[in-house]
């Protein structure tokens, strides 16, 4: 590749001279975007605080622009590297402006006076991640979406080539996290800036990566495109992730399935089980449900959720066969609710299991909750 | 330039007016507190005279040695320690990430008087005098001892009250050894050791005020080249290091000129409590600003003329009783830190 702003070759970091991860392989060009992931002390932080000159490398070499980083002064390094950290920030009054400012540390006079040129780039910075509007307001006064943004824009105008942000998104609720990795993945992409983060929503990292590493243990189990990185149960096995699913469609997370015998039979489709099942994992009741095209949203939680799912190919009238082993199902489970699915040609079917249900005085709404009477 | 650009420059601008005001205010009750200083004492000279001595060097001999050897230098080195005072205060406030911080409260003062009290008695003893360099001298290797140990101390325990509690003991350990070598000490030097160890201006010669100015000057000049780095350090230390400082290189500076700046009050002066703490403070609150090439020389500014105020208490309240000037500092300084506490809580 011709194209490779930054690589990391056989990379072995941790801390006080112990290895924690060994081998680290990646490379990344201007503009793309680098998400590490995995759990919690997995070494993420280890891994971003190395490339920053925080803690010393313990092996391998990292390049920046062809330029080795242990070569580098940090000097140097400050005209190349922007930094967004975890750490919240104490400041003694200082306006969110003059925090934005500081990043143009590297390119003022010798007592730090700021030119034209630099109040405009400070401005700029701010207007880029929609804070200008705040800069006069204290640091320490303002929110922690406000104060993320203000941290990005001081990396911004500090005109970096790379940028590296740990965990840039937590604190903030979900519309900031969106607007900040909005911002970012435009930044990066208008002034082709590499930028390295560690993320905690795996979903998000999905979204806005071009390159996912997945770091756990000694060694950097997977890395790639979101495409084959979000895959089966590479997620699923990164995060250890036992009880409970994670949806790599949805991008959702599911707690574990109620086992047992099914108690409930659950009419559904078109998104209308969704609800129910999440509500019937919630008090803890065994369920069946059907009949579900493999292509419904509801097939991507009933799968993991249900006791067990009476499926149809989509597309295509629900066949006898099928609806015999829903009949089945359903007789065997003590209650029928219907979610509200709209019956038509294809799935008409659904209205003889419905029928059935009435017959058998078994059919409840949802609301009522019939098993609680027990 | 672009229209915009300039917009943040404007606005940026609208503060110096306020930075104008207090330094104007400053540079006022400078000159007004010299004039007041040299006005008031024990002995009365009117205006009148008092001008003439000054820029006549003319008028009675017995006012004109207590203008000149007397008042003045007392004047200048109050102006002059006392900045130096309230600039080591900002440095290790810079250096703690803590405005509670400051030479007297760390135990950097006392270190310093404990080691000037030895040379003192030592070199009394022996030769009847003592240079004022060496005086300097002592007084930095004993407030780097002070520093070393509560460095060691900050290692070790990373809370900023630890570190406090850590301070004020080796203050109390340094007081206590001094106070027992004053004891034992020749009679004949006791009650000037007493006095200069419970900090006070009095007795300052020319010499004394060309040898402060000189140290407390270029360290001055040091240090306002420090500010830069000083602004980016205000963000913590991993991102000053992203933005190029050398860290440990700028730690190391900030630490030796404080240290220099304490030893040389304490050398003159003795250990003044609380003004490293309540001038930096106070200016950063009438800036509004806690950038340090402005705050800086205002705390400079600031020192001295709290010094030359609480020097002027000093000598008059109690009048022909002199006070400690740490007994003035102390009631003016302390509530204000009490203050900080409780608005920090809040």
């Amino acid at each position: 590749m011709e194209n490779i702003y930054f690589e990391m070759k056989k990379l072995c970091v941790g801390y006080h001279g112990i290895p924690l991860i060994r081998d680290i392989q990646v490379e990344i060009g201007r503009g793309e975007i680098l998400t590490l992931i995995g759990p919690n002390g997995s070494g993420k932080s280890t891994i971003l605080k190395s490339i920053t000159k925080q803690l010393k490398l313990l092996g391998g070499t990292a390049w920046i622009d062809r330029q080795m980083l242990n070569e580098m002064s940090v000097k140097d390094l400050a005209k190349k590297q922007a930094v967004v950290l975890t750490e919240r920030l104490k400041t003694d009054m200082m306006s969110c402006w003059e925090v934005v400012a500081t990043g143009r540390y590297p390119y003022t006079d010798q007592i730090g006076r700021l030119s034209d040129a630099d109040y405009q780039m400070v401005q700029e910075a701010m207007e880029t991640v929609l804070a200008y509007d705040i800069r006069d307001k204290d640091f320490g006064e303002i929110s922690d979406g406000q104060r993320q943004r203000i941290m990005l824009a001081r990396a911004i105008c500090q005109e970096p080539e790379i940028m590296i942000l740990d965990e840039p998104t937590s604190f903030l609720d979900i519309r900031h996290k969106l607007e900040l990795l909005d911002i970012l993945r435009n930044m990066a992409k208008e002034k082709g800036i590499a930028v390295i983060m560690s993320l905690h929503e795996i979903d998000l990292a999905q979204k806005i990566s071009d390159k996912i590493m997945c770091v756990k243990g000694e060694y950097i189990e997977q890395i790639g495109t979101p495409e084959t990185i979000f895959q089966d149960d590479i997620i699923q096995r990164l995060y250890d992730v036992k009880k409970g699913t994670y949806n790599i469609l949805f991008g959702s997370v599911e707690l574990p399935k109620t086992e047992g015998v099914s108690k409930v039979f659950v009419i559904a489709g078109e998104g209308t089980g969704v609800a129910v099942y999440r509500a019937m994992q919630k008090e803890g009741i065994p369920f069946s449900t059907g009949v579900i095209y493999t292509n419904d949203v509801d097939y991507q939680v009933a799968k993991v959720l249900a006791n067990q799912v009476i499926t149809e190919l989509p597309f295509q009238e629900i066949r006898k066969e099928t609806l015999a082993a829903a009949m089945e199902e359903m007789d065997r489970c003590d209650y029928v609710i219907d979610a509200g699915v709209t019956v038509r040609k294809g799935n008409q079917g659904l209205n003889q299991l419905i029928q059935k249900a009435k017959e058998s005085r078994k059919l409840f709404r949802r609301e009522e909750k019939p098993w609680l009477k027990d | 330039m672009n229209r915009i650009g300039n917009q943040l420059k404007q606005e940026a601008g609208k503060k110096y007016l306020r930075y104008q005001v207090v330094f104007l205010c400053l540079v006022l009750a400078f000159l007004l507190l010299i004039i007041w200083n040299v006005n008031t004492g024990s002995t009365h000279i009117s205006v009148k005279e008092v001008l003439e001595i000054i820029f006549r060097r003319s008028g009675d001999e017995t006012q004109y040695a207590i203008i000149w050897k007397i008042r003045l230098p007392r004047i200048a080195m109050a102006a002059i320690l006392g900045g130096a005072l309230a600039l080591s205060g900002l440095l290790l406030q810079t250096f703690f990430r803590n405005p509670i911080a400051g030479p007297f409260v760390l135990g950097i003062s006392s270190g310093a008087k404990l080691m000037v009290a030895l040379m003192m008695i030592y070199f009394l003893e022996r030769f009847h005098s003592v240079s004022s360099w060496i005086l300097i001298l002592a007084a930095f290797a004993g407030s780097l001892l002070s520093m070393g140990i509560v460095l060691a101390v900050s290692q070790k325990i990373r809370q900023m009250s630890a570190l406090l509690v850590a301070g004020i003991m080796i203050g109390y350990i340094c007081s206590a050894i001094t106070e027992l070598m004053i004891t034992f000490a020749d009679e004949s030097n006791i009650v000037n050791l007493h006095g200069w160890s419970q900090g006070s201006f009095s007795g300052m010669t020319w010499d004394n005020v060309q040898i402060a100015l000189v140290v407390v000057s270029v360290i001055t000049v040091c240090v306002f080249f420090l500010g830069k780095p000083m602004g980016a350090f205000q963000l913590g230390e991993n991102y000053a290091q992203s933005l190029g400082i050398h860290i440990k290189r700028f730690r190391v500076l900030l630490i030796l000129c404080s240290s220099l700046l304490a030893a040389c009050v304490t050398a003159f002066a003795g250990p003044i409590s609380f003004v490293g703490i309540a001038v930096p403070f106070l200016i950063k609150k009438g800036l509004q600003t806690s950038k340090p090439l402005v705050v800086i020389p205002a705390t400079f500014l600031g020192g001295s003329v709290f010094c030359m105020f609480c020097d002027l208490l000093a000598r008059t309240v109690f009048a022909p009783t002199e006070l400690n000037i740490s007994t003035v500092t102390s009631i003016l300084g302390a509530p204000i830190v009490i203050y900080m506490l409780i608005r920090k809580k809040s």
